[in-house]
């Protein structure tokens, strides 16, 4: 079974206990960014180390293991990322969200509910939501600790003095608990609803920051905003072009050189599972034109 | 009935340490009283120390010894050693000065500045302009001026308009040096009624008059500086 | 001015030493609500350090600042614990630098940098804020149109203006200032220190201020010190420590001063 040489999931036990030790301070102070002590890993700094070192202190050999990377399964890094944990910690693997105990994530929440009993990932690059407005990492958890965060604020005054609007639109901030402020990560703001009060148990790790923190399952999550320019989601005008939902995000495809584009499902499973059940785009695309497309872009 | 202004015992010297320690004695063991309604003149020749007199009242010179006791909302108050905040309060509500030459603040309109102690009385902005603009008028300062600042007005001017300021707030005590200075005649008139006007209301007057006509008009006692002048 | 019995800052033997270098020595005075005092003296003389002692910066050698906080309890400044100390900074006590880049977000609009400090205690009506910071604008003289400006485009007369705004919208009881004058040209001095007189007559503040520039003490302070070495060497009423110096010290300083 194991022929790699390595210890179960990469990692040696002590280390594995170390990260668990702080994914336990972590769930027990929700949104608090707890420091660990990163492990090099075999990718690089950017690529998702927090996410996998996170992964490899929580998963077992009964687990079954999710790997996304913006919402697709299907990408370069999700497949590795998934080999690599098939390899190392012999999990099963899927694609299906409603059969993965573990999803490792970069940049979305599925489309498809969560429910207690699983584990949502996610891989952060900068952990700190304060460090734009101040580099200093003296400074800014003193500002965690004493609840100084009218900075927040000044960042989202500044969108609406310039666009009219909150012109954020991912990695937007969010209050956890009523206590702390908190990076999603790049996630779309459209995603925010989602962490709020969620049966799963969030975590995120951010590899090159060394940061861990967590999201309880059903904590209270709200989204910065004020009160006469409230939070709100991105919405599209059409639907997905391959399976005709109206309630995913949507990535837009170019399909040719003259202009021409799509907009299609983000969660590749979501996607799936809806055109097995028979719904279809307005369009009239099948899966077999979008396959045709992306590979004639290559 | 207690006078408004009772001097004890005054001493006042000057040690000039920038030009090797001189001492310069002006008087000591002066004393003064000052009734309600009451305007004493301070009297003798020039350099005998009556305007360092006068500004010792006020606080703004420091006497080696001495007291100088204001009736203060009914309740003595000792100039030389109260602290600082009394003694602002009480040149706010009881003692004006109408000194010789009127501290130009940039950029505050004449209006403004003379109708200021009214406001330190707690007198709303326009009704403080109303009666600032009364004394203006009386002393002559035309209208077209008033929402200038006075940096750039003639001497004469400006003491008048130093005058109007120090007889907007009805004091209970003041201070008036050379108020007739440089005034033509019509001006001079006026000052010396608003004198009459104030002492009539029961004011405490002490002034220094070089002018003796003026001085023989307002004032009830001379009060002669040159018999306390300090030995050297 | 109120009359009323506490001072707003009771200060005792305040000293500070620079390892074996004075900074302060025994200073002691007390403060009431709407009061301005001014501390004077030339580079050197401790004014800086005294300061710095008494809005928090610094942790003095000796001596005790007390404040009278809203409730009326005489608190010790030193003794209250870090967040608390950082609650009093935001709230009560403001601070003016001489430097508007060290009291500015250089990086974000003039209307945020006001806006914050409401941002900070809870507001959260994005109309409200702006309207709240426009009003501070133009009390400090500042155009409407400027409010969405950063700082890095005005001079520095505005961006001084600007830390004053951003500094008093919350309307702190006591405020610090460090040559707030300094390093600006004279008109645009008249018209910061006009500004400065105004705002703390209107708003009753209690402000300490440092300057070496008596021609601004005398304009903005009811009381002043003078310091030389380390100690206070005079005090008493502005007028009459400017017009009628004893100590030597004082009357070198007061004699020093060019006539225009």
């Amino acid at each position: 079974m194991m022929d790699t040489g390595y210890n179960y999931a990469y990692l040696d036990e002590q280390t594995k206990r170390m990260i668990r030790r702080a994914i336990l301070k972590a769930v027990a102070i929700p949104g608090y960014q707890v420091p660990f002590a990163g492990r090099e890993m075999p990718l690089p700094y950017g690529w998702g180390t927090g996410g996998i070192q996170v992964t490899a202190a929580v998963i077992g050999p009964n687990d079954t293991l999710k790997v996304i990377d913006q919402g697709a399964d299907d990408t370069t890094n999700a497949v590795s990322i998934r080999r690599f944990f098939a390899r190392t910690a012999a999990v099963a693997t899927t694609e299906k969200t409603t059969e993965a105990t573990v999803i490792q994530t970069r940049h979305r929440i599925p489309e498809t509910p969560l429910g207690e009993g699983q584990m949502l990932i996610y891989q952060v690059p900068i952990p700190e939501p304060l460090r734009w407005m101040e580099p200093r990492e003296t400074e800014t958890r003193k500002m965690h600790a004493l609840q100084e965060y009218g900075v927040m604020h000044v960042k989202l005054y500044e969108d609406i003095a310039h666009y009219g609007r909150i012109a954020t639109s991912y990695n937007y901030p969010v209050l956890v608990n009523g206590r702390y402020v908190m990076a999603p990560s790049p996630i779309p703001k459209f995603d925010n609803p989602k962490m709020d009060r969620m049966p799963a148990l969030q975590l995120f790790g951010a590899g090159r920051e060394k940061r861990i923190y967590a999201i309880p399952p059903y904590t209270r999550v709200e989204s910065l905003d004020f009160d006469d320019h409230p939070f709100e989601v991105q919405t599209w005008d059409g639907a997905c072009a391959l399976c005709g939902a109206t309630d995913s995000y949507l990535d837009e495809v170019v399909t040719d050189d003259a202009g021409g584009r799509m907009f299609v499902c983000s969660d590749s499973d979501y996607c799936g599972d809806r055109r097995a059940a028979g719904h279809t785009g307005d369009q009239g695309a099948t899966a077999a034109d979008y396959v045709r497309v992306t590979e004639a872009g290559q | 009935m207690t006078p408004i202004i009772q001097v004890q015992n005054l001493s006042k010297s000057f040690t000039l340490h920038t030009q090797g320690g001189v001492t310069i004695p002006v008087f000591s063991n002066l004393s003064v009283d000052v009734a309600a309604g009451q305007c004493v003149a301070l009297h003798g020749p020039s350099g005998c120390g009556k305007s360092t007199l006068m500004r010792t009242l006020y606080a703004n010179y420091k006497p080696t010894n001495g007291r100088v006791v204001v009736l203060h909302d009914g309740a003595p108050v000792d100039m030389v050693s109260a602290t600082p905040r009394t003694v602002l309060d009480v040149r706010r509500r009881t003692l004006g000065y109408v000194s010789q030459f009127l501290r130009v603040i940039p950029r505050v309109p004449t209006l403004d500045i003379v109708a200021e102690p009214l406001r330190t009385w707690g007198v709303g902005a326009d009704e403080a302009r109303h009666v600032a603009a009364g004394l203006l008028t009386r002393l002559r300062i035309p209208e077209r001026l008033w929402a200038l600042a006075p940096a750039t007005f003639s001497g004469g001017e400006q003491q008048r308009v130093n005058i109007a300021r120090g007889f907007c707030a009805p004091y209970p005590a003041l201070l008036l040096d050379e108020p007739t200075a440089s005034l033509d005649y019509a001006n001079r008139e006026t000052v010396l009624t608003l004198i009459e006007e104030a002492k009539a209301r029961g004011a405490a007057i002490v002034g220094i008059f070089h002018d003796a006509p003026a001085r023989e008009r307002v004032c009830d006692n001379l009060f002669e500086i040159e018999a306390f002048r300090s030995a050297a | 001015m109120s009359m009323s019995s506490n001072p707003m800052l009771s200060v005792q033997g305040l000293t500070h030493w620079y390892g074996a270098r004075l900074g302060c020595r025994d200073v002691s005075f007390d403060l009431w609500p709407g009061e301005v005092l001014g501390i004077v003296g030339e580079s050197g003389s401790g004014k800086s350090t005294l300061l710095s002692c008494l809005s928090c910066a610094n942790r003095p050698s000796g001596g005790q600042v007390l404040y009278r906080d809203r409730s009326g309890a005489m608190v010790d400044v030193h003794a209250l614990s870090e967040p608390r100390q950082r609650l009093l900074m935001r709230t009560d006590w403001g601070v003016v630098h001489q430097n508007p880049r060290d009291g500015l977000r250089m990086g974000v609009s003039a209307g945020a940098n006001i806006g914050e400090r409401l941002m900070a205690v809870g507001a959260r009506h994005y109309g409200d804020i702006r309207i709240g910071a426009q009003d501070w604008l133009g009390r400090v003289e500042i155009a409407d149109d400027r409010t969405d400006d950063l700082p890095r485009t005005f001079s520095g007369g505005m961006q001084q203006r600007l830390q004053i705004a951003r500094t008093l919208v919350t309307h702190p009881r006591l405020v610090f200032m460090d040559e707030p004058t300094g390093g600006l040209d004279v008109s645009v001095q008249a018209r910061l220190l006009d500004l400065l007189r105004g705002l703390v007559a209107d708003l009753g503040l209690s402000v300490i201020i440092v300057t070496h520039d008596l021609a601004v003490a005398r304009l903005l302070a009811h009381r002043l010190m003078v310091m030389k070495d380390g100690t206070v060497i005079e005090s008493g009423l502005t007028d009459q420590v400017l017009d009628d110096p004893h100590h030597p010290y004082t009357q070198l300083l007061v004699s020093s001063v060019l006539q225009v």
